[in-house]
């Protein structure tokens, strides 16, 4: 098997994608998040894991959650930050990928947290670098964002912690969401039985069934009896096209609003990845309802990012560190 | 000598002789801290054996993973199973009393105090470990001790919970996997 992101252990070596892993890795990772959500309530939000280790952030598309999130995570592990928005610096004087990569490590970068418009980014960068060198996704075009999936089934299993018997429905722009496709393989690989995906055709993949998942086109039947509504963030660019009609037309049909959540069970939670689009994808009175755990979704993602990074880092027998620095 | 050879101390007989020991430390403002996962599990015993003391003073609880503090995580990484601490008083200008089950080189001591002092700045810290094997690598050792006993660096001295929850020490061999520090 030659999965780029294990290493001949089968440990955790780089995190590309969600697809590919073990429901062993996913479930350390998930069960190590447990362990430093208490960390934040602490006098001191710090450990000493990454201590003398730099993370760089490489992002080549805007994000500021995302980059928030992994910065304040790498901080409290502890190790030295350096967030590069690659838009403003050498990439727009024409420097290549693997050119500004290279640098970094040349400056002892120690691992890389990629985000980029193209699908299969960070996969690149995780074949180029040298051996002790970690690379974690943090979304890749319409590919994948597992820090992502990984920290929403992890708000999920917090609030409904048997998997194993629920319904869940993913509601939205399925088509160009890498969320989307990284929470499907998150969801079926850790074991929860019914996954829907509710969306105009317009906005799914061809053959999106194969994944494992119900389709509907009707909100009212999708939600019925499901015990998670997963929102997707409508992109405004989508807007424009030949997709869908207007942002008004959306709400009506796709948008989720309190008398459309109460056809799902009275105790379903609403996650949402942000950023939101208020009035677009979902009502602002369901926003701040008492069934959003948008807001833990974010506290939960610094300590599934801690996790991700603490496992990376730590234990390294097999590989001797090649310090040959390529530049 | 083989390992079959060794003779153990009863775990048990021990644990009355710490608890013993402990009883007049069991001050108002002190404070018990187990660390995972054998000292947890003498501390539920104590909390037992000790009930009236502890009541009396109002004496807290909690635990330590000390794994994020481990020395050792460079090069082996963190356990696949790692549960979270849970210290659910104030640390400040307490006395904690930390508990082990096997005190050998002293570095889980040191993880354990450093991961303390991040949740405040206790007043006292004192430890308690059922059985001393020697071998100390920094300057740390026990103030209160079930027993001493000298073992070779290759034997492996372990606390095992049985299914009725009483207590008992095993000698395994070390292998290239196991991890005591």
């Amino acid at each position: 098997m030659n999965n780029p992101q294990l290493d001949i252990d089968g440990n955790l070596r780089h995190l590309l994608s969600i697809e590919g892993l073990p429901k062993r890795i996913l479930n350390q990772i998930l069960d190590t998040a447990e362990s430093f959500v208490g960390v934040a309530e602490r006098e001191v939000k710090k450990v000493p894991l990454l201590r003398g280790k730099t993370v760089c952030n490489l992002f080549f598309e805007n994000s500021t959650r995302t980059r928030t999130t992994f910065e304040i995570a790498a901080k409290r592990l502890s190790a030295d930050v350096i967030s590069l928005n690659v838009n403003t610096s050498s990439q727009s004087k024409g420097e290549t990928i693997l050119d500004t990569v290279d640098n970094l490590i040349a400056m002892h970068a120690d691992m890389f947290v990629v985000r980029h418009s193209q699908s299969g980014a960070a996969h690149f960068i995780a074949k180029h670098v040298p051996d002790h060198i970690h690379v974690v996704n943090a979304g890749d075009g319409r590919h994948s964002h597992p820090t992502q999936g990984l920290l929403d089934v992890f708000t999920i299993r917090k609030f409904k912690p048997d998997l194993h018997n629920l319904r869940v429905a993913i509601i939205g722009d399925v088509l160009h969401s890498r969320v989307a496709r990284s929470e499907i393989h998150a969801l079926t690989t850790l074991g929860v039985p019914e996954v829907r995906v509710i969306a105009p055709k317009t906005l799914l993949p061809a053959h999106v069934e194969k994944l494992g998942v119900h389709v509907f086109h009707d909100m009212k039947a999708g939600l019925k009896d499901v015990d998670v509504v997963m929102m997707l963030r409508l992109q405004n660019e989508r807007m424009n096209g030949a997709l869908l009609p207007s942002a008004q037309e959306y709400f009506k049909t796709y948008g989720l609003t309190q008398e459309k959540l109460d056809l799902a069970k009275p105790d379903a939670i609403v996650l949402h990845p942000g950023p939101m689009n208020r009035g677009v994808e979902i009502d602002s009175s369901v926003a701040d309802g008492n069934q959003s755990v948008i807001l833990p979704q974010v506290t939960y993602g610094i300590a599934v990012r801690m996790a991700v990074m603490a496992i990376l880092s730590g234990g390294q027998s097999h590989f001797c560190h090649s310090s040959g620095v390529q530049v | 000598m083989t390992i079959s050879d060794i003779k153990l101390p009863n775990a048990e007989q021990l644990l009355i002789t710490l608890a013993q020991q402990l009883r007049p430390l069991l001050q108002p403002n002190t404070a018990l801290v187990g660390i995972q996962s054998g000292g947890v599990w003498l501390m539920q015993r104590l909390l037992v054996i000790l009930a009236n003391d502890i009541a009396s003073n109002s004496i807290e609880h909690g635990t330590l993973d000390v794994s994020f503090y481990r020395d050792d995580y460079a090069k082996r990484g963190l356990k696949s199973e790692n549960r979270p601490s849970q210290i659910p008083f104030d640390v400040e200008k307490k006395h904690i009393i930390l508990i082990d089950d096997v005190f050998y080189t002293g570095r889980t001591t040191r993880a354990a105090m450093n991961e303390l002092f991040d949740y405040g700045r206790p007043a006292s810290i004192t430890l308690v470990a059922l059985v001393n094997r020697g071998g100390r690598e920094l300057p740390i050792a026990p103030q209160i001790v079930g027993t001493d006993m000298q073992l070779k660096a290759d034997q492996n001295l372990q606390l095992v919970q049985q299914a009725d929850g009483t207590l008992s020490l095993e000698l395994q061999p070390t292998t290239a996997n196991t991890t005591h520090v």
